[in-house]
């Protein structure tokens, strides 16, 4: 005969203690909140910390470390250390980048979601999310070797010549070709693959109903997408766009090779300049004073909160189009 | 009268004609996009095949560096060490983050929930290079070193975010019936929770791992101000001296996450601004196998989800 277990009776002090612990879930439980507040704390901390670790740089420096000047001096003998052109630097290169990558990717989301026929979707979405898996420093080492002088030398001379008056396009170009420019460039292609994807989704998800709608009165594909579909998911196309640029500001290594590294007073797109994120990974491992590493991981906060305020107005809007189409299949 | 309403219908067929021409046109506009967009791709796999493919041989792999200058040589101290800190990051993030994804998929709308996913969100989107920072003020500054154990923990923080979001989405797509009849058996939540949603969610979960590690894998940034770079790292040479000296294991792990190390992209960054010509052709070596693990990695990931997704439909 098998013999059955016999469940302990309710008085017997080992049942008293599992009742207790609610057969392990209440131990199960407090492990799930703690690890959820040890992640919460994980992101607050890097805020913190950053914040702590450059406390002398914010009182010397005040705001006029951020605030924009023409003669910035970034002078470590003499811990003179003012932050506007890499965060110039920063900002310019993302904008052009993101003004470059937007068309193509809105082509490649409408191109993936709407037209592909599908047995070329699967392949086309793979090449697309590999192009995102190639590590940065490929994309640098590529860029200085490849890119600069293949593309963005010749074309920075061509574009110094017919603009050369518009400060922005003010030459000479340097000869390898690192300039703002070639950043801009292999920072487009970088975050090209972030907003198709995004943008992809954004166009799957919104209802049939509003294709059809638009295809019965006449429209014909073009029109639908263009004056149906874009405005439909437009905030969620804008968070893709938001998130972009967000890696576009972060982006280390790939920026770092082809920028130049040089502290440029020139505002123009063809010098060779910094970004914050490329001074940091440049000189912090060999900063020369306390003061020197702090001014640097002060551009790391600015840096950090950047991103991070960009970061929650794209989840908003991305939010807002998922909250307002109805579950709604689409087959 | 009649010629009239000709005239209007041969206005409306004209711009119709326009209409569809524009139509055409922006199609493809589209497809151009996308293949435009992939040049960059074959390119760049193209060109470090053709540099990286002469330099790699057995050497490559088994050698360490030789002085600047010299012929010959390998990276097998930063393969070491690509090892050692990708697993090193997969040990720190991968229990933390499959927990905190039990909790994100079981309560989404807790408070706790919330804060939960928002701060993934912003962790996925912090920058690489503020990780290092970061990891640099919380673990290289009080130790008084640099360190390996400081470059595995900063790249757990860029594991993490990818580890908890393709988690929790592998747990949402669950039928509910798998856990609610778990429950129904008797079996409490954990349990439940361990060897029912667990196992079935998987090879979901696994995905997310690798291309957590992939990414994890290529990262340089956090790597500058915690690993630094070591270009005598080796780790042959510290278990052999450690057995002669009787150390147990213990020891002699912890000699090894005690010291800085390189990995293959710190490898590549410094090889690339080197300006010793032999250095730059191994760059363009180390490029190739970097891309080749992370592509494998990525590719492995995908072809699994896709091979579960057919499962889940058929």
């Amino acid at each position: 005969m098998i013999k059955q277990p016999q469940p302990l009776p309710e008085s017997h002090p080992l049942s008293r203690i599992r009742q207790f612990f609610q057969h392990g879930d209440l131990l199960w439980r407090a492990i799930l909140v703690l690890i959820s507040i040890l992640v919460l704390a994980l992101m607050l901390s890097i805020g913190w910390m950053l914040w702590q670790s450059s406390s002398n740089a914010r009182t010397i420096f005040g705001l006029s470390f951020l605030l924009p000047t023409t003669d910035a001096s970034w002078d470590p003998v003499n811990n003179l250390f003012q932050a506007w052109p890499f965060i110039y630097g920063t900002l310019l290169t993302s904008l052009v980048a993101l003004l470059l990558a937007l068309p193509v990717s809105l082509g490649i989301a409408i191109f993936l979601a709407e037209l592909c026929p599908d047995w070329l979707r699967t392949p086309l979405n793979w090449l697309v999310e590999l192009l995102a898996a190639v590590p940065s420093v490929v994309y640098g080492l590529w860029g200085l070797f490849v890119f600069l002088p293949m593309v963005v030398a010749p074309l920075g001379t061509n574009l110094a010549a017919v603009f050369g008056q518009i400060p922005l396009f003010a030459g000479p170009v340097t000869s390898s070709g690192a300039s703002r420019l070639g950043a801009a460039l292999v920072l487009s292609v970088m975050i090209i693959p972030t907003i198709a994807a995004i943008s992809r989704d954004v166009l799957l998800a919104i209802p049939n109903s509003q294709r059809e709608a638009s295809l019965a009165l006449g429209s014909t594909q073009w029109e639908t997408i263009w004056q149906v579909l874009i405005p439909y998911g437009l905030s969620g196309i804008l968070g893709a766009v938001i998130l972009g640029l967000g890696r576009a500001l972060g982006e280390t290594m790939a920026v770092t090779m082809v920028i130049g590294n040089s502290i440029e007073t020139s505002a123009s797109l063809l010098r060779p300049g910094y970004t914050m994120a490329s001074i940091i990974a440049n000189e912090f491992a060999e900063a020369v004073t306390q003061l020197h590493s702090e001014a640097l991981i002060e551009v790391g906060f600015v840096l950090f909160v950047m991103t991070l305020l960009l970061n929650m107005l794209a989840r908003f809007l991305v939010w807002r189009v998922a909250s307002r189409t109805p579950q709604e299949a689409r087959v | 009268m009649s010629n009239y309403s000709e005239k209007i219908k041969a206005g409306y067929l004209r711009r119709l004609q326009g209409r569809k021409v524009i139509n055409l046109l922006m199609l493809a506009v589209t497809f151009l996009a996308t293949l435009m967009a992939l040049i960059p791709l074959f390119w760049i796999v193209g060109y470090v095949i053709y540099m990286g493919a002469p330099s790699l041989n057995y050497d490559f792999f088994t050698q360490l560096p030789r002085p600047v200058g010299m012929e010959g040589g390998g990276v097998l101290h930063a393969v070491q060490g690509t090892i050692i800190v990708t697993v090193l990051a997969a040990v720190f993030a991968i229990p933390p983050g499959v927990v905190a994804a039990f909790y994100a998929a079981r309560h989404p709308n807790t408070p706790l929930g919330v804060a939960l996913r928002f701060s993934t969100d912003v962790l996925s989107g912090v920058p690489s290079i503020v990780v290092g920072l970061f990891a640099y003020a919380l673990i290289v500054k009080p130790m008084g070193h640099y360190s390996g154990l400081a470059g595995g923990a900063a790249l757990a923080i860029i594991m993490l975010p990818t580890i908890i979001r393709t988690t929790e989405e592998m747990l949402k797509l669950l039928p509910s019936n798998l856990r609610e009849g778990s429950l129904a058996l008797g079996a409490a939540e954990w349990k439940t929770s361990l060897s029912v949603l667990f196992p079935a969610a998987f090879s979901g979960i696994m995905t997310g791992f690798l291309l957590a590690l992939a990414r994890a894998m290529g990262e340089t940034a956090p790597l500058l101000f915690t690993a630094l770079g070591n270009e005598r790292f080796n780790v042959n040479l510290i278990v052999t001296s450690g057995l002669k000296s009787k150390q147990n294991i213990g020891q002699i792990t912890q000699r090894i996450l005690d010291q800085p190390l390189d990995s293959l992209p710190l490898t590549l960054w410094k090889y690339a601004s080197s300006p010793y010509p032999e250095r730059v052709a191994q760059a363009w070596g180390v490029a190739l196998v970097l891309m080749i693990f992370v592509l494998l990695l990525n590719i492995t990931a995908r072809l699994w989800l896709a091979n579960r997704a057919k499962k889940l439909r058929g």
